[in-house]
């Protein structure tokens, strides 16, 4: 007998209504991609839940290493420049 | 930093109210316990469908059948989110299929019951779904982020499965009286093993104390069980059903129900493997996981198919 399998691993990306970010609804098994769609399809969105699905192989995905939060997402509160609020404005100035 | 990886740092986390996502550090306690847990959760999911699925072809009308077909396929829907939330622990699907087969994993005991007649299709939906209900929306505030958003995703959907039992009990307690008495019967059976679901008293419960510290667990098995008690009484009462317990009072301070003890060695009993049903229940999932293996290879033949295409004309 063949080997069993459970098929590929899938991420679903779900936007709910155009114009807004696709969002991680959770993953699907699947053999090719049409199957990933009509998987997604038919787990995640059974309630008008989205317009738009986004499918990809979880192997394809690069993740940050949590180990290196500290460095990645460090705030750079040194560097308030980057933030609006740094500037002075002159009295008077409107719409800015 | 091999702070960050003690079990200190982790459980300050927790204590934090912060999530725990598949690649932080995790005590090895903490993940067998959620792998126990949330696979424990998906089979149940998956098993839960069977004494339903009993009752497709005989609904009572259209609408009926309709309305049981969409909650089923919620169900699957439901283990299918819930295995996806198991595997970022690090176990695959083969693997909790093959637990689930041999007896090592446990689903919730409840499902070793049989569902007789079609006032039991109302029992479970307000019933079993009930409790489950109370269980989940407790759980929406796990500790474990993926299990965690999948329990706000169930719990969006089971409400409508709970309203569906409850008007179908409704439905017949304002029917004729052989059908008042199909519904009674209905709650008398699944009254109590409806309570049981929440596992054994705090004081007896084996995995309770690692799981509230972790927050795994946000509520302990009684305090769930008490939410279900209070809220189930009145709604049973309401349409006429008798709860089947010659003792059970409401305490006017508290405003808590105090129901009679529970038959536990029923409960361990059916745990146990003796329950009407358990090995009805594996053998038929057995079945058809076999029988269903040819389109498993059918669609792996077709994706080596089209990746030799591609490579071909590459």
């Amino acid at each position: 007998m063949a080997t069993d399998t459970q098929l590929d691993l899938w991420e679903v990306f779900i936007q709910s209504k155009s114009g807004l970010p696709y969002i991680h609804a959770g993953s699907i098994h699947a053999s090719d991609n049409k199957m990933a769609i009509q998987n997604a399809r038919d787990i995640y969105t059974r309630r008008g839940e989205g317009t738009s699905i986004w499918v990809l192989p979880s192997k394809h995905i690069v993740a940050s290493n949590p180990d290196d939060n500290d460095m990645l997402f460090d705030p750079s509160n040194d560097k308030v420049y980057r933030h609006p609020t740094f500037y002075v404005m002159p009295e008077g100035a409107k719409n800015i | 930093m091999h702070n960050e990886h003690s079990d200190t740092h982790f459980q300050s986390r927790i204590d934090n109210g912060e999530h725990i996502e598949s690649k932080d550090y995790m005590p090895e306690g903490y993940r067998k316990h959620l792998i126990r847990q949330i696979s424990q959760h998906a089979h149940s999911e998956v098993i839960g469908m069977q004494p339903e699925g009993n009752w497709i072809t005989r609904a009572p009308s259209l609408r009926a059948k309709q309305i049981l077909l969409a909650k089923i396929q919620d169900e699957g829907g439901h283990g299918l989110y819930l295995y996806s939330a198991a595997e970022t622990l690090g176990i695959s699907r083969v693997e909790l299929i093959e637990n689930l087969q041999s007896g090592k994993a446990k689903y919730s005991s409840i499902f070793n019951y049989p569902a007789l007649n079609w006032a039991d299709i109302g029992a479970i939906g307000w019933l079993v779904d009930g409790a489950a209900i109370v269980n989940q929306v407790s759980l929406q505030r796990t500790s474990y982020g993926p299990y965690s958003r999948a329990m706000v995703r169930i719990c969006k959907e089971e409400s409508f499965h709970q309203r569906q039992g409850y008007e179908i009990m409704t439905k017949m307690m304002r029917g004729t009286k052989d059908q008042q008495a199909m519904a009674q019967d209905a709650m008398n059976r699944w009254w109590w093993p409806s309570l049981m679901m929440f596992g054994p008293h705090d004081t007896d419960s084996p995995h309770s104390s690692d799981a509230v510290k972790w927050k795994i667990k946000r509520e302990t098995n009684d305090e769930l069980r008490q939410k279900f008690i209070d809220k189930t009484i009145p709604q049973a009462e309401l349409i006429g059903l008798i709860i089947p317990d010659n003792n059970f009072s409401l305490d006017e301070k508290t405003g808590h129900y105090k129901i009679s003890p529970i038959n536990w060695d029923e409960f361990y009993r059916v745990i146990a493997g003796h329950g009407p049903c358990n090995k009805q229940r594996v053998d038929h999932h057995i079945k058809f996981h076999e029988e269903g293996a040819w389109i498993r290879e059918a669609a792996v033949a077709y994706k080596q198919k089209h990746v030799k295409k591609e490579l071909e004309t590459a």
